[in-house]
């Protein structure tokens, strides 16, 4: 077991060290005159920004006018010397180091993506048991239909209809942002207040996502219901509702917790797009302002930070899967 | 029962045995189960329908075309904002009017000159949802044939050979499948943004190159799934037959095995092309893609971003183009599903 996580230890740097090679190569494509006039943009917009803490930079990504190949190892090695020591250099932008700045975010972002799993799976799994255990019917199609129509819909396409429809229309809910900047709450009117602006945001990534989840229980679902104990338990004479809960659906659980661990780390990650179409303060959306910026230490940090959660899981899938299966054998 | 009755028709017919069953091919076989679920006509119908449009609409609908602005002037009301004043402890408040002639017919509710209006630049909305539409298929279509010509063949490779050129493989595939999508297609776009004001490259081209990157880090999946169905069919008869026969490798890899793999791959194929119309529109939602004057389902919603008016009071702008991305993502998961069940053998009804 050991041995199995270290070998899949090591694998995982592999991969996290091609998808440095890859970021910083990528980066190295924008052009020195275009990240000049971005970081002259940010000056002129009134955020103080160090000539010196700009220059480094520069030096820090091997970014000079006419590098030569070796200055490009150079900086890459620079850069990945940083990275293996956390630093992941200072955001001109936001003029605080980068790794800072994510932390700083991080929290939305993932409070937003745990209420919005949560609710995912309490709402996907009986739906998908359902669809399962009344295969062809009415119910099933409709199930099926609607949550076909969820994966369809574009993130910003979606959360944008709601917004409009209870924000503007109906004035339910704030429309956008994290706080009501005109009161000042405390305590509990504090939290009934976040409740009021993230519930949107909330129901836009649950409606999304519902639909893979279902889909996935559905088919687990399906293929236990036709193995020969649940035949043997009907034989016997047990109640339906025993042999749809006890029998099968636990037989279904090894996918779910499986996914559910490789869901854990990029709760983290924070939504792009649902972060953007309602100015929510997460880490997604503090992303796209930087590109917009061409702020490049947060871009390369942000990705690099990506990356790393993917990888993690991974493994922690694929452990998870040796630890609730005890069919599966670690080698 | 079923025998006897068949032996009774048998029997008074005195047709030969070749006439009463009917001969079906594997292919015939597939359409068949295909076509019996009313999900995928309605997925084929929907695809379809929107191809016509896209491609035939202009044809029927020539009043406007994509780029061209109504230059109709209009009279409009201008207000100003509120001023309040307070006279003798009693509140007014003044707003002043004016009447002005806009330049052009923008923002035009649906009518018989416009069926859906116009845009923020008076653009018509019908005529650019069309052209948009264009955009996004074609650009969706040539990533998701270009990912698999890329994938079966590294996949291939990998499935056939085995040993170090599938390790190699398999974990550029790793690498690749841990990068994040839209945050690495930003930093890309970022750079075009420069060779853009560098003149290295023309504005139009953008939505292409991004989306041909896009082909460069998704084809793992495809890869992943054309290794894994010719590592099992590698071990067949009839691969040992092809081998006897001293067929060369290539014939072998793309006669023998790739056309046991074409099944699975149509399917992954129609719902990779749905989610490359969300990729596109996504890309094109974030301004990253195609520039004015041209445009693409997703810069017309867009719009909403510059203008948080149009968002509220002018729907018959944005809703269409959403609307037909989810009629497109849909449509192309109905018949991927739809073949995926005919395709089952163990989802025989």
């Amino acid at each position: 077991m050991l041995k199995y996580i270290l070998k899949r230890l090591g694998y995982s740097l592999l991969v996290l060290f091609g998808v440095s090679l890859i970021i910083y190569f990528l980066t190295r494509l924008m052009p020195i005159d275009f990240v000049k006039n971005k970081v002259v943009a940010v000056q002129t917009s009134g955020a103080t920004v160090d000539t010196e803490m700009v220059d480094a930079m520069y030096e820090a990504y091997g970014l000079s006018e006419n590098a030569g190949f070796m200055d490009i190892m150079k900086g890459y090695l620079g850069w990945l010397g940083d990275l293996c020591r956390f630093d992941l250099g200072t955001s001109f932008k936001y003029s605080i180091p980068v790794t800072e700045k994510i932390a700083m975010h991080m929290g939305t972002s993932f409070m937003i993506a745990l209420i919005a799993t949560i609710f995912e799976f309490m709402i996907a799994i009986p739906l998908g048991i359902t669809a399962a255990t009344h295969q062809y019917s009415l119910r099933d199609y409709v199930v099926t239909i609607l949550v076909m129509i969820g994966i369809s819909l574009p993130a910003f396409f979606f959360g944008n209809i709601l917004k409009n429809w209870l924000s503007y229309q109906l004035g339910w809910f704030p429309a956008s942002g994290l706080v009501d900047a005109t009161t000042d709450y405390s305590g509990i009117d504090q939290l009934i207040d976040y409740g009021r602006h993230v519930f949107i945001p909330i129901l836009t990534v649950v409606i999304l996502s519902i639909g893979a989840r279902m889909r996935m229980t559905r088919t687990n679902m399906l293929e236990v219901m036709n193995s020969d104990y649940i035949r043997t338990a009907r034989a016997k004479g047990l109640k339906e509702s025993v042999v749809i809960n006890k029998h099968a659906f636990r037989n279904t659980l090894i996918p779910l917790v499986t996914s559910l661990a490789g869901l854990l780390p990029s709760l983290f990650s924070g939504a792009i797009i649902t972060e953007q179409v309602f100015d929510l303060p997460g880490i997604g959306n503090i992303a796209l302002d930087a590109m917009n910026a061409g702020d490049i230490p947060f871009i390369m940090g942000y990705n690099m930070f990506l990356a790393v959660l993917s990888v993690l899981g991974v493994l922690l899938a694929d452990l998870m899967y040796a630890i609730v299966d005890p069919r599966v054998k670690l080698e | 029962m079923d025998e006897l009755e068949l032996k009774q028709k048998e029997n008074s017919e005195e047709t030969p045995l070749d006439k009463n069953v009917r001969l079906m091919s594997p292919t015939q076989m597939l359409l068949r189960r295909f076509f019996r679920s009313k999900l995928s006509i309605l997925g084929l119908v929907m695809v379809i329908g929107l191809f016509l449009f896209c491609f035939l609409g202009p044809v029927f609908y020539t009043q406007w075309s994509e780029t061209q602005v109504d230059r109709t002037q209009r009279l409009t009301q201008e207000k100003s904002s509120e001023i309040s004043y307070t006279v003798d402890g009693v509140e007014y408040e003044v707003k002043q009017v004016r009447d002005r002639l806009t330049s052009d017919n923008y923002k035009a509710s649906p009518s018989g000159e416009h069926l859906l209006g116009t845009d923020n630049m008076a653009y018509d909305v019908l005529a650019r949802l069309m052209y948009g539409g264009r955009v996004s298929l074609l650009v969706s279509f040539m990533t998701v044939i270009l990912m698999t010509i890329l994938g079966v063949i590294i996949g291939g490779i990998a499935g056939y050979f085995g040993g170090v050129a599938d390790n190699i493989i398999m974990r550029i595939c790793d690498i690749l499948m841990c990068l994040p999508g839209i945050p690495i297609l930003m930093i890309l776009s970022s750079a075009m943004d420069g060779w853009v004001e560098a003149q290295m490259i023309e504005e139009g081209m953008r939505i292409y190159i991004l989306m041909f990157f896009l082909t460069l880090i998704s084809w793992p999946g495809i890869a992943r799934l054309v290794r894994g169905q010719i590592l099992s069919l590698r071990e067949q008869e009839y691969m040992v037959a092809a081998e006897a026969m001293g067929y060369s490798t290539s014939r072998k890899i793309f006669k023998h095995l790739v056309p046991n793999v074409m099944p699975q791959l149509i399917v992954q194929m129609s719902l990779s092309l749905g989610s490359m119309i969300l990729y596109e529109a996504t890309l094109s939602y974030l301004n990253m893609g195609i520039k004015a004057p041209y445009t693409a389902w997703g810069s017309m919603i867009n719009i909403i971003t510059t203008d948080p008016d149009i968002l509220q009071n002018y729907p018959f702008i944005w809703v269409p183009a959403g609307v037909c991305i989810v009629i497109a993502v849909l449509g192309f998961n109905f018949v991927g599903d739809g073949l995926r069940d005919a395709l089952d053998p163990k989802a025989r009804r």
